[in-house]
C-alpha cells in the first residue's frame, strides 16, 4: 500500500471540488471493500482519499412518479433488507443477498457497488501484465486462467467480467444511474452505463473522472411478483458468480405480456439483449418459449480454454430462471436471497 | 500515541476518536492504517485476528457501531466518532463470558480457535441483525466466516443455542 493524504467531504460540492483539485490523484471512499483491498494490492495508488461517507445520500426515498431512489450511500445490507426494495424489487434484495457476505454488504455502499473492479486474477497481481491495469502491457487471461472471464462482448485487449450481482438485478430493471459533476448533474440509464472493453479496457464506464454517484434511481416494475436472481458459483455462499441470471416476467394468466432479463459473469457489463427478451411476448411461459430466449442471448458467445462451459451453463441458468420466474416470486423458497425450488 | 508507521513521510497522521470496548480513545493514525492493524499493533488487542487481509476470511470481525464488519477493509481515520467492540469487550471484564462465548464452549464449536473470535461477533451481529431464524439462515448468514478446521456444525449449533440468550441482551 502506498502512502496517500486523507480528507473527509462534508458536502456534494465540496467532494467534487476536492477531486477537481486533486488533479486525477483522488479517488473517493465509500464502504472501501473494493478499494481498500486494491490498495493493498497496489493496483490503486491514489494521492488523496476523499472520504465521502458523511455526505447527505444515505437515505431510500420513494420517487415522484412512482419509483425508489437508492441513495448511493445507502448500504448493500440496508438496501437488499429495505421493505419497500423487498416488496417491489424482490430480484434486487435478492441478487445483493446472493453477493459478498453480510459483514461485506454491511460496509459496501450501492455507488460503489456500481463501481467495483473485476476479479481478474492477472488484474489484481501487479507482477503480471494486464491491459486493463496498464493498457498496453498485453491480456495474459486469454491464454491464461480465464475460469473467471467473460463470453460475451469480450475483446482482443481484455476479457474480463464486472464482478456485480446488483448490477445484473439493476440492468434488468432499467435502472437510473444519477451524477453530479463540476458540470452539473445528470442521469445515466443503467445500459449505458457499464462499458464493453474494446480497445479501451482501462474504461469501464460512462461516468467522467470527477463525478460523483448520488443515488440509483429504480422506475415503477411490473415484475415484482414474477421475479428471481439465480446465482451459480463455485461454492454455496459468499463466491462470486460464474453465470448469474435477474429474470422478470409479466404474464397475463399463463401468457407472456413482456420480459426481461440479465445476465452476470459473462461479460463486462450485465448482459442484457431486448430483442431475445420481445421473442417471449405474447408466448405461454413454458420451457419451450424459453429455449430460443437462452439460445438468442449466447449466440455469438466465445468460450475459452477454462471457461467455455459457462456458454451451455448460461443456457441452462437462462430457462431455470425463467421457469422459477414462471412459478411466482412467493413460490420461490428464499432462504435470505439464496434461491432454491421448495 | 503516535501510531506514523516509521516510513511515513508526508502526508501526516491525523486524530480520531475511537470508543473501543467502552473506553474513549484518542488515537494519532496514519491514513492507511486498518482498524485491524490499530487493534493488534497499537492497541494489544489481539483477539480480532488477521486471516486473509482481504475481506476473505472473516477471522477480522468486530461490531463496528453494533453492526459486524471486517476490519480488515476498514481505515481508521474514516471512523472518528464510532463504537467498536472486539471480542475483549463482549463482555465485561471479571465478568461471565457473554453467553455466544459460552455456547461456543459448552458446543465445542472450535479447534484451533484462530476463526472463533471472528465467528463469536459475527453471530452477534447477525442475531442484531434479526434475519435469522432457521440453521439453513445461520449457515447462509455465518457463510462470511471461514473455518478452515471446518467445525462448522457445532458453530451452528452454538449460535442456535445462544440465539435466545443473546436476543434478550441486545433488548435491554
Ligand atoms: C471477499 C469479497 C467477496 C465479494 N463478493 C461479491 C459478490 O459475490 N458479488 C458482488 O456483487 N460483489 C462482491 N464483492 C464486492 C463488493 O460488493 C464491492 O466491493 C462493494 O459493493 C463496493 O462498494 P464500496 O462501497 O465498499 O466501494 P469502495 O471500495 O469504497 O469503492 C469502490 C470504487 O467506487 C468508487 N466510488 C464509491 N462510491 C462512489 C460514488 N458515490 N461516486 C463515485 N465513485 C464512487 C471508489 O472511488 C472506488 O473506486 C465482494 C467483495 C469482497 C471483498
Ligand atoms: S482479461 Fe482484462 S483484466 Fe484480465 S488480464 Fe486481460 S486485460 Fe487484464
Ligand atoms: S482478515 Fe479480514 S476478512 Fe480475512
Ligand atoms: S477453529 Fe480452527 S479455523 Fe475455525
Amino acid at each position: 500500500m502506498i502512502n496517500f493524504a486523507y480528507t473527509r467531504a462534508t458536502g456534494i460540492a465540496d467532494a467534487i471540488k476536492e477531486k477537481v483539485e486533486a488533479n486525477g490523484g483522488g479517488q473517493f471512499l465509500a464502504g472501501g471493500t473494493n478499494l481498500v483491498d486494491l490498495l493493498k494490492e497496489n493496483v490503486a495508488r491514489p494521492a488523496r482519499l476523499i472520504d465521502i461517507n458523511r455526505l447527505p445520500l444515505a437515505a431510500v426515498e420513494p420517487m415522484s412518479g412512482g419509483g425508489l431512489r437508492l441513495g448511493a450511500l445507502v448500504t448493500n445490507a440496508d438496501t437488499a433488507y429495505h421493505p419497500e426494495v423487498q416488496r417491489r424489487y424482490p430480484m434486487l434484495s435478492r441478487a445483493i443477498l446472493a453477493g459478498a457476505s453480510a459483514q461485506l454488504r454491511n460496509m459496501a455502499t450501492n455507488g460503489g457497488n456500481l463501481l467495483q473492479r473485476t476479479r481478474c486474477y492477472y488484474f489484481y497481481d501487479v507482477a503480471t501484465p494486464c491491459n486493463k491495469r496498464q493498457p498496453g502491457s498485453g491480456c495474459p487471461a486469454i491464454r491464461g486462467q480465464n475460469r473467471v472471464c467473460g463470453v460475451l462482448g469480450t475483446s482482443a485487449q481484455c476479457i474480463a467480467t464486472h464482478p456485480s450481482d446488483m448490477c445484473v438485478a439493476l440492468a434488468a430493471l432499467e435502472a437510473v444511474v444519477r451524477v453530479s459533476g463540476p458540470q452539473g448533474e445528470r442521469s445515466i440509464p443503467i445500459a449505458e452505463f457499464h462499458t464493453l472493453p474494446s480497445n479501451t479496457p482501462h474504461i469501464e464506464n460512462t461516468l467522467s473522472p470527477d463525478e460523483l454517484i448520488t443515488s440509483i434511481d429504480l422506475p415503477e416494475s411490473p415484475y415484482a411478483a414474477h421475479s428471481v436472481y439465480t446465482k451459480v458459483r463455485d461454492r454455496a455462499s459468499y463466491a462470486f458468480a460464474l453465470v448469474s441470471v435477474a429474470a422478470g416476467l409479466e404474464l397475463d394468466g399463463d401468457t407472456i405480456k413482456s420480459t426481461r432479463l440479465a445476465l452476470g459473469g459473462v461479460a463486462h457489463k450485465p448482459w442484457r439483449l431486448p430483442a431475445a427478451e420481445a421473442l417471449l411476448t405474447g408466448k405461454p411461459a413454458t420451457k419451450e418459449s424459453f429455449l430460443p430466449v437462452a439460445e438468442a442471448l449466447f449466440a455469438g458467445a466465445q468460450g475459452y480454454e477454462h471457461n467455455a462451459f459457462k456458454i451451455e451453463l448460461g443456457k441452462r441458468a437462462v430457462v431455470r430462471a425463467l421457469t422459477l420466474a414462471a412459478k411466482g416470486t412467493a413460490a420461490i423458497h428464499d432462504v435470505n436471497g439464496q434461491t432454491a425450488d421448495a | 500515541m503516535n501510531l506514523a508507521t516509521a516510513n511515513a513521510s508526508p502526508p501526516a497522521t491525523q486524530f480520531v476518536t475511537l470508543t473501543i470496548n467502552g473506553q474513549q480513545r484518542h488515537l494519532e493514525v496514519a491514513p492507511w492504517t486498518t482498524l485491524l492493524d490499530l487493534l493488534r499493533e497499537y492497541l494489544d488487542l489481539t483477539g480480532t485476528k488477521k486471516g486473509c487481509d482481504h475481506g476473505q476470511c472473516g477471522a477480522c470481525t468486530v461490531l463496528l457501531d453494533s453492526k459486524r464488519v471486517n476490519s480488515c477493509l476498514v481505515l481508521a481515520v474514516a471512523k472518528d466518532g464510532s463504537q467498536v467492540t472486539t471480542i475483549e469487550g463482549l463482555a465485561a471484564p471479571g465478568s461471565e463470558l457473554h453467553p455466544m462465548q459460552q455456547a461456543f464452549v459448552d458446543c465445542d464449536a472450535f479447534q484451533c480457535g484462530y476463526c472463533t473470535p471472528g465467528q463469536i461477533c459475527s453471530a452477534v451481529g447477525m442475531i442484531r441483525e434479526g434475519h435469522a431464524e432457521t440453521a439453513d439462515d445461520i449457515r447462509e448468514l455465518m457463510s462470511g466466516n471461514l473455518c478452515r478446521c471446518g467445525a462448522y456444525p457445532n458453530i451452528v449449533a452454538a449460535i442456535e443455542k445462544a440465539m435466545d440468550a443473546t436476543r434478550a441482551r441486545l433488548s435491554v
